[in-house]
């Protein structure tokens, strides 16, 4: 009797979602549009985070060595920092790597390596490149470079210059941008799920306000709650996963497109600098397509069912 | 059978739909209910099947208190009464098969007991030819037709009918009482309300007079007299 009521109740949901098919429109172009400003969130806060890591990424601090400075001396100091904390990773440049560096950069302008020629030797010194796992520590590494003050055999200061007071201002500015972007980011991402229910619910209302007499006469007739209830929720569910599939779809579009102009507006060159900025929607939407798929579809399934279901409520009081 | 013992019904306005009303019907009875708009005929039927509760008083089905149920009891109470309304009341988005079916999936029955009875039913009330039609495709008298093969198809032991030809012409007004003095005849208790003086005096039987929610005539063999 079980799977009887289950099987009338899901073809009778059906029967109703092809036969009310303006209603059904109605309903699904209000979830679509949810679930929209859903996956429009979901970008954005994919796409912010990108440029986040981004920027985070371009902040750093160097240590500039003395000329004198031996490389075994260099690379223990190295060992140490790489053991702090804070440190994410570290990246040693010895002077010749520095040199052969600037040399193919401007290995085509005869007169900066004729200026190089003049100078002789190699006047560029090893430096060791710091990345913090938060920019708000490079303060603490500096110290510790500063209190540590490492010395070579003969006990000269190894360190020339920490360039950690030029970016000083750039780094603290950024410690104090990110958390208020990312909590104003939740904020305005909660009012818009909050709303987007509230059209949700009262569009389904209306539509199974629209069916309150029939509703009645079911009851009437003697169908219990399960009964007369079922296939409204069944039709809730079905706009949901019609709506669901409508938004994944526009979401895939939407991804590949953004991509393609904002490639086109950075120019090519802008964006190899900025890899990270290089087909991020797309990138992200093929990659957490299961994560994404689950979230729209969820939502728009709960969305239709449980509105639907709490709607049909008052009016099963018959 | 069914039984009202001092019913009043007031409603929230304060007007006075009954007031103190006892009568018993037995079964297979036919029994006409008539009075003008607003003597508490239609309060009488909603009362019967729990639509509404009584401000004061019991209805009784065979001696259960109709209003003393919970949600399961006034369902199968509800399977056990076929009701027909002025109205009509069919559902719109579904077929006049569905509509007739529906009442039978309601009450549990299987597909090929539906598969069987509804379009025998359709036959009786002679609308077999519109068995896969809309409620918006047939005439008042038909879709009358229609309530009535849903209320009869599931077997019921009483059939109310308020104001069935309220709507309808003279031809489609008797053939519903011809209809329903059939089922009548089958065993079925029948109860009906009407203002049409034609109507009673085509059904004869017993006549229960209503006046401004007051019982004032009771005859075995009754005619209109208001």
């Amino acid at each position: 009797m079980i799977f009887t009521n289950f099987k009338r109740i899901t073809r009778t949901g059906f029967v109703n979602f092809w036969r009310n098919g303006f209603l059904s429109f109605a309903a699904i172009v209000v979830i679509t549009l949810s679930l929209s400003a859903f996956g429009g969130l979901v970008f954005a806060s994919a796409f912010g985070r990108s440029l986040l890591a981004d920027v985070k990424d371009k902040v750093d601090i160097n240590v500039y060595f003395s000329l004198a400075a031996q490389e075994p001396d260099i690379l223990a100091l190295q060992k140490e920092i790489n053991a702090l904390p804070e440190v994410a990773s570290t990246t040693y440049v010895s002077n010749d790597d520095a040199l052969a560096a600037f040399q193919a950069k401007w290995q085509n302008n005869a007169l900066i390596m004729q200026g190089l020629q003049e100078v002789g030797g190699n006047p560029f010194p090893a430096a060791l490149n710091i990345k913090a796992k938060d920019p708000g520590q490079y303060g603490n590494i500096a110290d510790f470079l500063t209190s540590k003050n490492p010395v070579d055999a003969s006990g000269t200061p190894i360190i020339d210059k920490v360039n950690y007071q030029e970016n000083k201002l750039i780094i603290d500015r950024l410690s104090a941008i990110i958390p208020t972007v990312e909590m104003s980011g939740s904020i305005i991402a909660g009012i818009f799920v909050i709303v987007a229910l509230i059209i949700v619910f009262n569009t389904i209302r209306l539509i199974i306000y629209a069916a309150r007499e029939e509703i009645a006469v079911m009851k009437l007739v003697g169908a219990s709650n399960t009964y007369v209830r079922g296939p409204f929720v069944i039709s809730g569910i079905m706009y949901g996963i019609v709506s669901a599939i409508i938004t994944l779809i526009l979401m895939a579009v939407f991804a590949y497109w953004s991509d393609a102009v904002v490639l086109k507006l950075a120019g090519v060159d802008v964006a190899s600098n900025f890899s990270l900025i290089v087909n991020v929607l797309s990138g992200y939407f093929v990659q957490n397509f299961g994560q994404i798929f689950i979230l729209i579809m969820g939502s728009g399934i709960i969305l239709g069912g449980v509105s639907s279901y709490v709607a049909a409520r008052r009016y099963l009081k018959v | 059978m069914i039984y009202y013992d001092k019913v009043s019904k007031i409603y929230p306005d304060k007007s006075i739909a009954l007031d103190n009303v006892s009568f018993g019907i037995e079964p297979k009875e036919f029994v006409t209910i008539v009075g003008h708009s607003g003597a508490g005929k239609t309060t009488l039927m909603k009362l019967l099947i729990a639509e509404d509760y009584p401000t004061e008083g019991t209805v009784y089905l065979e001696s259960t208190d109709v209003h003393g149920m919970n949600k399961k009891q006034k369902n199968k109470l509800r399977r056990r009464i076929g009701t027909v309304f002025q109205d009509y009341r069919l559902i719109p988005n579904k077929t006049i098969y569905e509509n007739i079916a529906f009442a039978m999936e309601a009450a549990g029955r299987t597909d090929a007991e539906i598969a069987a009875d509804v379009p025998h039913v359709l036959e009786l009330v002679d609308l077999g030819h519109k068995i896969w039609n809309f409620p918006r495709e047939l005439s008042g008298g038909e879709r009358q037709r229609v309530a009535i093969a849903r209320a009869i198809v599931t077997q019921p032991d009483i059939i109310i009918a308020d104001e069935p030809t309220g709507n309808l012409d003279p031809a489609n007004t008797f053939e519903i009482v011809r209809i329903l003095k059939k089922i009548n005849e089958l065993g079925t208790t029948v109860l009906l309300t009407t203002h049409n003086k034609g109507v009673v005096d085509a059904v004869g039987g017993r006549v229960i007079t209503m006046e401004k929610g007051k019982v004032i005539r009771d005859d075995k063999n009754g005619k209109y007299i208001l």
